[in-house]
């Protein structure tokens, strides 16, 4: 496990020893999936009947396997949010209002440029999207910086406020006269939409986690400014001493970070509700900062994580859908998921996060 | 008209008040000890719905109470086996234990939400609360108002003034040097956190007994997290705290007020408040605050090899 989900370096290595620790990852895996079948059974719920859904609807079907997918595409991003940022031991818990605001950006300019061409008017919003959950992590990021609030409770409590910002649009000023009670806004129009792929909802939205991760992965392993930030990360004294604008960093990597959390708002507004809602998120942001922590911020173990949590994810919806479970219900299972990781992670190695 | 106002603007911010001061009084609990405790938030969940479905079914809101209590702490010891037996990170395991109390108290309230109870019984203290002014404002409550201030005391007396208090203390100072004196850190740090969690399930029961009177999903709406940002604004300490709480009840009430009068702002940018306010308040505190925070605070005790 140490092989896979190393945090100081980016390398990526999947040794001999790599392929046990992933068997001992699945045994905890799946120690965690029996733990929720015992919680099942206690609330008088079939767990048996309850996985054979769950796993012929996920990782069973050609449809199920889209679905994860789809998941994965905010989760990989809301993820990155957190991973870029905690190269400097910044703790973004933010994602989730970033994503919010990402949407809100993204929205207003799907709103109001409607007639632009296809290709301008994407890459518009997209840019929107990263712009408004960048902004939004830059308060936190600044707060920081200067040294008033700890990036850590900030984004915590924006959260919030971005989410009864976009209510605040959604039920006033954006509401859409003709869905009646729905609270939501107009429908986007095509040109605003990211197109599926091969008629599944898969969408085109793809390529931003890919892009990010590769990026990423570039970045912090090829220049100059990955060798900084890891100078920042290991010692921040030295590295202010030999002249790393540590402050410029902070405030950099917030904005990168909550801009990657609001392309993933974007592309679910574009590609996946087509308009603005409350309900935008099953709480993205925050399974993005378990993925991140999962993953010890490793390219690889993101994707990783995110196609584990994604699958529960996918599978919570089954639940919900078939079984009579509460929507949230499926926040057990990524907990316990968590649980049994920490629990095992906790002994080895130093700090993390 | 203004007087009105005021009455319900200064009961509102004590009633509002009480489940923050409540989890704030854990939260403070747990950071003495060395720990960030960011489950907060689904200890005050598990609280409440414990609390509520007790109620609903033995119809007697003070058993709802003691569930509330017994929960929370509970739940809370699950959170102290990864991060002091397992020493695994504090900040990801409380957002998991925040995670798993959101899950389970929904499968737990599923089967009662809907249902109506009487929640806690006003009590009115005689003569006091017939005074003009005051009486309204200041003696019309449940039992859980009533005991908030003393409680707080009993945690400032508990934490400055016993031996318990002063090794806790210690341990999240500096762990090392109370193991060196003599104390076991892991036996305080899991008895803090078992009170964090009586005083965190408490704080959810007011929600859901006295408030609301109600389930739903996620009710505590952030509350936990409102919590640990005011541990910081009291610095720690647990009489600063009641200051705190009420300055926060007053946001959570004045919004009511505004939206009962019909003032024309919308209700979501009015529930902007409290948490506005506490990012405000924390930016002005923001210089004192490193001075006055447990010093080992966030680290991992992992014995003195």
């Amino acid at each position: 496990m140490a092989e896979v989900l190393k945090r100081s370096g980016v390398t990526i290595r999947l040794g001999a020893r790599g392929w046990a620790g992933l068997f001992r990852l699945l045994g905890l895996f799946g120690l965690a999936f029996l733990i929720f079948a015992v919680v099942l059974l206690v609330f008088g719920k079939n767990p048996v009947k309850a996985y054979v859904d769950f796993f012929s609807s996920t990782v069973g079907s050609a449809y199920g396997l889209s679905e994860i997918l789809v998941k994965m595409i905010p989760l990989v991003l809301t993820a990155l949010a957190v991973a870029v940022p905690s190269r400097i031991w910044l703790i973004n818990v933010g994602g989730e209002g970033q994503l919010y605001v990402g949407a809100l950006f993204a929205t207003w300019g799907a709103l109001t440029f409607g007639t632009l061409p296809i290709g301008i008017l994407l890459t518009l919003i997209a840019a929107l999207g990263f712009l408004g959950g960048g902004l939004w992590a830059l308060i936190s990021g600044i707060l920081r910086a200067r040294g008033w609030v700890s990036e850590t409770i900030s984004t915590l409590l924006m959260n919030y406020v971005a989410i009864l910002l976009v209510n605040f649009f959604v039920f006033g000023p954006w509401k859409d006269l003709e869905s009646a009670n729905y609270p939501q806004t107009a429908q986007f129009v095509d040109a605003a939409t990211l197109p599926a792929i091969g008629g599944t909802r898969v969408h085109a939205g793809f390529v931003f986690p890919l892009a990010a991760l590769i990026l990423f992965y570039f970045v912090l392993s090829r220049t100059r400014w990955g060798l900084e930030m890891r100078a920042i990360g290991g010692n921040p004294e030295a590295a202010r001493r030999n002249g790393i604008p540590i402050d410029r960093y902070i405030v950099l990597l917030m904005f990168i970070g909550g801009g990657l959390a609001g392309l993933a708002g974007m592309s679910e507004v574009s590609a996946i509700q087509g308009r603005l809602r409350p309900s935008l998120s099953p709480g993205y942001g925050f399974i993005g900062f378990l993925i991140s922590w999962m993953a010890g911020g490793n390219p690889l173990g993101i994707l990783g994580a995110a196609l584990l949590l994604a699958t529960v994810t996918a599978g919570g919806d089954i639940l919900q859908m078939t079984h009579g479970l509460p929507g949230s219900v499926v926040n057990i299972l990524n907990a316990l998921i968590l649980f049994v990781v920490l629990a095992r992670q906790g002994r080895k190695g130093g700090a993390r996060c | 008209m203004l007087g009105s106002f005021l009455e319900g603007l200064l009961s509102g911010s004590i009633l509002a008040g009480t489940p923050l001061l409540y989890a704030t009084l854990g939260e403070v609990m747990d950071e003495r000890a060395g720990i960030v405790n960011l489950g907060l938030e689904g200890v005050m969940l598990m609280g409440a719905v414990a609390g509520f479905t007790t109620t609903v079914r033995t119809g007697n809101a003070v058993a709802g109470v003691f569930a509330a209590a017994l929960a929370g702490a509970l739940f809370n010891l699950i959170f102290g086996f990864l991060v002091i037996s397992r020493q695994a990170n504090q900040l990801a395991s409380g957002l998991a234990l925040m995670f798993c109390g959101v899950g389970l108290s929904a499968l737990v309230g599923a089967s009662s939400i809907g249902s109506r109870i009487k929640g806690l019984d006003e009590i009115a203290i005689p003569l006091l609360s017939d005074l003009p002014l005051v009486g309204p404002i200041l003696f019309r409550y449940d039992i859980l108002v009533y005991l908030a201030i003393p409680i707080s005391i009993l945690v400032w007396w508990t934490l400055f003034y016993t031996r318990w208090g002063l090794s806790l203390r210690a341990v999240g100072e500096n762990p090392i040097a109370a193991f060196a004196a003599g104390k076991n850190p892991y036996r305080l740090q899991y008895q803090a956190l078992f009170i964090a969690g009586i005083l965190g399930g408490i704080a959810g029961a007011h929600l859901s007994l006295a408030l609301a009177k109600t389930w739903a999903e996620w009710m505590t709406a952030g509350r936990g997290f409102v919590a640990v940002a005011l541990v910081i604004f009291s610095k720690w300490h647990p009489l600063r705290a009641i200051a705190g709480a009420l300055l926060f009840g007053g946001a959570i009430s004045l919004q009511l007020q505004m939206q009962a009068r019909g003032v024309p702002v919308s209700p979501f940018l009015l529930d902007m408040l409290p948490y506005l306010l506490s990012l405000a308040v924390l930016a002005i505190w923001g210089g004192a605050r490193r001075h006055s925070a447990p010093g080992s605070l966030g680290r991992v005790f992992r014995g003195t090899e």
